[in-house]
């Protein structure tokens, strides 16, 4: 008995946390999002008023989504937030899987080193290396320098505040969540598969498409969701590189939340986020379930 | 089969894209030149520069004390969370409480920020608590996140671990007290030191949801970084740079070695 109660304040302590921390902040967000903007603080109306009766009237509106689809700026971030987390995604892919299975194919002593030198950039803050990419790609900027002493240019070259810029900028931090699942799958397949492929007279094409490539599926769709999804809502990489231009959705709800000030609609625009994140992550969790239903 | 030359070189090219940045911040820091990308020769004069900066070194101890708490508090959540997990195949509200954990670990930051924002606004207005936002809410903050990774390593160990151990020394005799604190708990050491790290790390590295939940008199060091790139490089960064790049090799080093001896 004595057992039981010990356990359940183990287990009560961190469920209360998430309820409050968790559960309860995504369900006021969804509740902002409903109300409307006042100028004060805080800058929006309540949900429930009271009257002097003692009874509550519910005045939420769907107006900041409405808002929001009108002026069009919903589908304009979400298609620019869609293409760019895409992109991404694909050169990680192209450049990702032929590392993780150089990595892979290493003498066994070798990998871990080799493993440790992609993670490291991890390690080091997030911001100081989106800081170095600033140095180099500015119109003033260590690669402009170069090649116009190069005498290749005369004109600096516009990299810095396009979507050139966001590209380099999320494929280098999150080129590492791609290299890694691969890694893991890749590592696990079997040499007497490719020797038995090129038996049967399969070149390195063929063995790669129907072989490897198929065989390394679950690691493709864990780390296409892993660079996925946290591109989707990015906001420090298009507010540092991308500038004023950039539309993606973590910006946007940035500028509507400090410097228009209207917290409804970036609460309106954090559950659009929210909803663009959880359809790929649903879709993905089916895919494992095919995917294991069809191996076992 | 072949080994073919293809991703051998890719793999190289990858690499030097990983850190070639890093190597010319680290280069460039070590420059005399007021201008990032202009050099004019060697110096430590932006080292000294960064160390004269109060704003700076305020900002990285309210940082330290940030990280180091809310790690403290989030390895504590998790270790506990982990363990229910693991122990309890079956309660009341587990798919619950699963879901709530992974949140954290898939939600945008700044759809996490504005929603503890809201939340803490809204409990101002209710409760009273908290009256102001600041490091406070950091910390609650940073912890609520970090605790989902906690729960993730500590949960990896877990499972590995050989449960006949803590049967045999219940079989002894053992209280399960007794039990957890000189069985389990040594067991999971090197799971908890990792699930620090990685939450000290976090934390430290965050501005998106500290800039959201914080209050008047409270910039973290991240925080401080980004309110001068927006200003535009400065060469005090690339040496600030520097040394957290230092600093985040060194433990991965020691990390890396305290491992190898193991084995």
């Amino acid at each position: 008995m004595k057992q039981r109660i010990a356990s359940r304040i183990v287990l009560g302590l961190p469920l209360i946390w998430l309820l409050l921390f968790v559960l309860l902040p995504v369900l006021i967000l969804a509740m902002v999002s409903l109300s409307e903007s006042q100028v004060g603080i805080p800058p929006y109306k309540p949900l429930l008023n009271w009257s002097e009766a003692g009874q509550a009237a519910l005045a939420a509106s769907l107006n900041s989504y409405v808002q929001l689809a009108e002026d069009g700026m919903l589908a304009q971030s979400l298609q620019e937030s869609l293409t760019l987390a895409g992109l991404t995604t694909l050169i990680c892919l192209v450049v990702g899987w032929p590392m993780a299975w150089a990595i892979a194919r290493a003498r066994r002593e070798r990998r871990g080193p080799l493993l440790l030198l992609i993670m490291l950039p991890f390690w080091t803050s997030f911001l100081v290396r989106i800081y170095a990419w600033m140095t180099i790609l500015g119109d003033d900027g260590i690669l402009n320098n170069f090649l116009i002493w190069l005498g290749l240019i005369d004109q600096p070259w516009a990299i810095m505040n396009t979507d050139k810029a966001i590209l380099i900028g999320m494929v280098y931090a999150y080129l590492p969540f791609m290299v890694l699942p691969l890694f893991a799958v890749l590592e696990r397949i079997d040499q007497s598969l490719l020797e038995a492929s090129a038996d049967l007279g399969a070149g390195p094409a063929r063995t790669f498409l129907s072989v490897l490539l198929p065989l390394s599926m679950p690691g493709i769709l864990a780390g296409s969701a892993l660079v996925f999804v946290p591109a989707l809502g990015e906001y420090v990489i298009p507010e540092m590189m991308g500038g004023g231009g950039s539309a993606m959705m973590g910006k946007m709800l940035w500028d509507v939340f400090a410097l228009t000030r209207d917290w409804p609609a970036a609460a309106a625009l954090a559950m659009a986020l929210l909803a663009a994140v959880a359809v790929p992550l649903v879709f993905l969790q089916r895919a494992r379930h095919r995917l294991a239903g069809r191996d076992s | 089969m072949k080994q073919s030359r293809f991703p051998l070189s890719l793999l190289m090219f990858g690499y030097a894209f990983l850190y070639a940045p890093i190597a010319l911040l680290v280069l460039y820091s070590f420059n005399e030149s007021r201008l990032v990308a202009v050099w004019s020769g060697l110096s430590l004069r932006w080292y000294g520069e960064l160390f004269k900066d109060e704003r700076f070194l305020e900002a990285a101890w309210l940082s330290f004390q940030v990280a180091a708490i809310s790690a403290t508090l989030a390895l504590l959540l998790g270790t506990l969370a982990a363990l229910s997990f693991d122990r309890n195949r079956r309660f009341w509200g587990r798919s619950m409480f699963g879901f709530l954990l992974n949140v954290p670990l898939v939600l945008p930051d700044v759809v996490i920020g504005l929603a503890l924002l809201l939340a803490f606004v809204e409990a101002g207005k209710a409760i009273g608590w908290p009256a102001e936002r600041g490091m406070s809410t950091i910390v609650i903050a940073h912890a609520t996140i970090a605790t989902s990774y906690v729960v993730v390593v500590v949960r990896a160990r877990l499972s590995d671990l050989d449960r006949s151990l803590e049967e045999a020394a219940l079989d002894l005799g053992a209280r399960p007290f007794a039990v957890f604190t000189s069985v389990t708990l040594p067991l999971l050491t090197p799971a908890l030191l990792a699930g620090w790290l990685l939450a000290f790390t976090l934390s430290l590295d965050d501005v998106v949801v500290a800039q959201f939940v914080t209050g008047p008199g409270a910039t973290t060091l991240p925080m401080e970084i980004f309110s001068s790139m927006r200003l535009g490089v400065s060469p005090k960064i690339n040496a600030l740079g520097t040394l957290l790049a230092a600093a985040a090799a060194a433990a991965v080093w020691i990390a890396w070695r305290l491992q190898c001896r193991r084995r």
